[in-house]
C-alpha cells in the first residue's frame, strides 16, 4: 500500500468504516510509516476537536418558534375546509336530513359538482378507450418513445415511466379529451386489467393530496402534484391500484 | 387517523384516509391534525441539525435561518413521501438541496462549478508533515478554517464529524458514492490541517 492510497483510507480507518481486512492493512502501514502515522494523528486531533461541539451552531430559539408557527399555518391552509370535516358532518346530520327532505320536494335545482362530473368523464374516457379498442395512439412500452410522442400535441410534457419491473408494464399513450381540453392518457397493464392514467395541467402549483372514489365498478385515484392533475382509473382492485398510484407518485420524489 | 386493523401507521395505506367513508363511497384525505402531530414528532426535533448544516453551507446566520424555514415548509409539503426512515437524514437532505439551490443562485462565484476530485486532491507530499496542536480555545480559528473549505468538502466534514452520520448516510444525503465520501473526508481533513498549520502563530 502506498502512502497516497493509505491517506485516503485513513479517513475510513479513523471513522471505523473499513472492513476488518482493510483495517489491519492500514494499521500495519501506519505503524511502519512515520508520515502516515503523523497524518493519522493530525486527523484524529481534528476530528476529535470538531466532535466536541465547539463549532456546532444551534438553532436560535425564536427561529424554532417561527418555524413551528409557519408549519402549523401551512397545515391549516392545506386542510380541507371545515364544512368537509367528518365531525361536522356528524353534528349536522339531522339538519342535513331535513334539508334533503326539503330538497326532495322541490325540483332539482343544481347539477352535479364539477368533481363529480369529472369523475364521470374520466370513467367514460376509460370505458371508451376499452370499447373502441383504441387504448393507445402510440403503442409502446418504451418511455422514451411515448414521452416524445406527446411533444407538439400538448403544451406540457407528462412524466412517463415504464413500471414493468414493478408489475405495471407501460402499454402506450394517447391523446384524450377531458374538461374541454386535450389531456395525456398513459396506459398501463396489470395482468388482464388496464389502467388509464390521465394527466393535464392544473393551472396552479398547489399540490392536492390523493383521494379515491369508486364509480360503476371502477376505482379512481386522483391528485395534483407539481402543477399537474393526475387521474388513475381502472377496474383493478383498490389496493393494487393504490400501489400503482404510489409508484407513479414516487417517480419524481422531491428529495432525490 | 383511522387505520385499518393490522396496519401500523408507517404502512403505505395510512397515506390515504382509508376508513373515513363519506357517502357516495368517497374517501376523505388524511386527517391533517394527525399529519401535523407526526411531523412535529419526527421532523421538528432536528432543527439544530438543520440549522447547523445550513449555517455551514451558507456561512451566514441570517441566510441559514431562511434556508431552514424554507426547508421545513418543503419537508412538510412532501411529508407524505416520508416513510418512517431516519427523520434527521431525511430533513438534512432537504436542507442541503435547499441550500445548494440558493448557493447556485446567490453565490455562484463561490461554487466550484465543476467540482474536480483530482484538482482538489491532496498532494501526497508528506516529507515534512507539520504536527497539529489544537487547544479547545481555538474554535474560532477552527470555524474560519472550516469555512475556507470548498462547500463539497465542508459538507462531508459537517455531516461526519459534527452530525456523526455514517458514510452510507452521508452518501444518501449528499447524493455521492460512499467511496467519494471517504476520499472527500480524507482530503477535507488534510486541507483543514494545512489551513490550521498555516495560521501565523500570533493569531492562534
Amino acid at each position: 500500500m502506498d502512502c497516497k492510497n493509505a491517506q485516503t483510507l485513513i479517513a475510513g480507518y479513523l471513522d471505523q468504516e473499513l472492513d476488518p481486512v482493510r483495517s489491519l492493512e492500514i494499521e500495519d502501514h501506519i505503524h511502519g510509516c512515520v508520515a502516515c502515522s503523523q497524518v493519522y494523528e493530525n486527523h484524529q486531533v481534528l476530528s476529535r476537536e470538531l466532535r466536541t461541539g465547539s463549532v456546532y451552531f444551534k438553532a436560535p430559539t425564536d427561529l424554532q418558534k417561527r418555524i413551528q408557527r409557519s408549519v402549523r399555518q401551512a397545515a391549516k391552509a392545506e386542510s380541507p375546509p371545515r364544512w368537509l370535516s367528518w365531525s361536522w358532518v356528524r353534528m349536522a346530520a339531522p339538519m342535513a336530513a331535513a334539508a334533503i327532505v326539503l330538497l326532495a320536494l322541490v325540483p332539482l335545482l343544481r347539477g352535479p359538482s364539477t368533481e363529480e362530473m369529472l369523475t364521470r368523464e374520466v370513467v367514460s374516457g376509460h370505458v371508451r378507450s376499452l370499447m373502441a379498442n383504441h387504448l393507445a395512439d402510440v403503442p409502446s412500452s418504451d418511455q422514451h418513445t411515448v414521452k416524445p410522442w406527446f411533444a407538439g400535441k400538448l403544451n406540457f410534457s407528462p412524466p412517463v415511466e415504464d413500471l414493468a419491473k414493478q408489475g405495471f408494464p407501460l402499454i402506450g399513450g394517447r391523446l384524450d379529451y377531458l374538461e374541454d381540453r386535450p389531456v395525456a392518457a398513459l396506459v398501463y397493464q396489470r395482468q388482464k386489467h388496464f389502467i388509464n392514467l390521465f394527466i393535464w395541467l392544473s393551472g396552479s402549483d398547489l399540490d392536492v393530496d390523493t383521494k379515491m372514489v369508486s364509480r360503476q365498478g371502477y376505482n379512481l385515484f386522483y391528485w395534483t402534484k407539481s402543477g399537474m392533475i393526475y387521474w388513475a382509473v381502472s377496474d383493478l382492485n383498490s389496493s393494487e391500484l393504490q400501489e400503482f398510484v404510489q409508484l407513479v407518485q414516487n417517480q419524481n420524489s422531491p428529495t432525490s | 387517523m383511522n387505520i385499518p386493523a393490522g396496519l401500523d401507521e408507517n404502512s403505505d395505506l395510512s397515506l390515504y384516509g382509508y376508513g373515513n367513508k363519506a357517502d357516495g363511497g368517497a374517501v376523505l384525505v388524511v386527517d391533517e391534525k394527525d399529519t401535523l402531530a407526526r411531523f412535529e414528532q419526527t421532523i421538528l426535533p432536528h432543527m439544530d441539525a438543520a440549522y447547523n448544516l445550513a449555517r455551514w453551507l451558507t456561512r451566514n446566520e441570517h441566510d441559514a435561518e431562511d434556508m431552514v424555514q424554507e426547508a421545513y415548509l418543503r419537508a412538510f409539503k412532501f411529508f407524505s413521501a416520508f416513510h418512517g426512515m431516519d427523520g434527521r437524514a431525511w430533513l438534512l437532505t432537504i436542507v442541503r438541496n435547499t441550500c445548494y439551490t440558493w448557493l447556485h443562485q446567490n453565490r455562484a462565484h463561490e461554487m466550484t462549478t465543476t467540482f474536480d476530485e483530482e484538482i482538489h486532491s491532496v498532494d501526497s507530499d508528506t516529507s515534512n508533515p507539520a504536527t497539529l496542536a489544537l487547544q479547545s480555545a481555538d474554535h474560532q480559528i477552527l470555524t474560519r478554517a472550516l469555512e475556507e473549505l470548498p462547500v463539497e468538502f465542508r459538507e462531508v466534514v459537517v455531516l461526519r464529524d459534527l452530525e456523526g452520520f455514517s458514510y452510507k448516510e452521508i452518501a444518501g444525503i449528499a447524493a455521492i458514492p460512499t467511496g467519494t465520501v471517504m476520499s472527500r473526508l480524507a482530503r477535507a481533513r488534510e486541507r483543514l490541517k494545512k489551513i490550521l498549520c498555516g495560521q501565523p502563530k500570533e493569531k492562534l
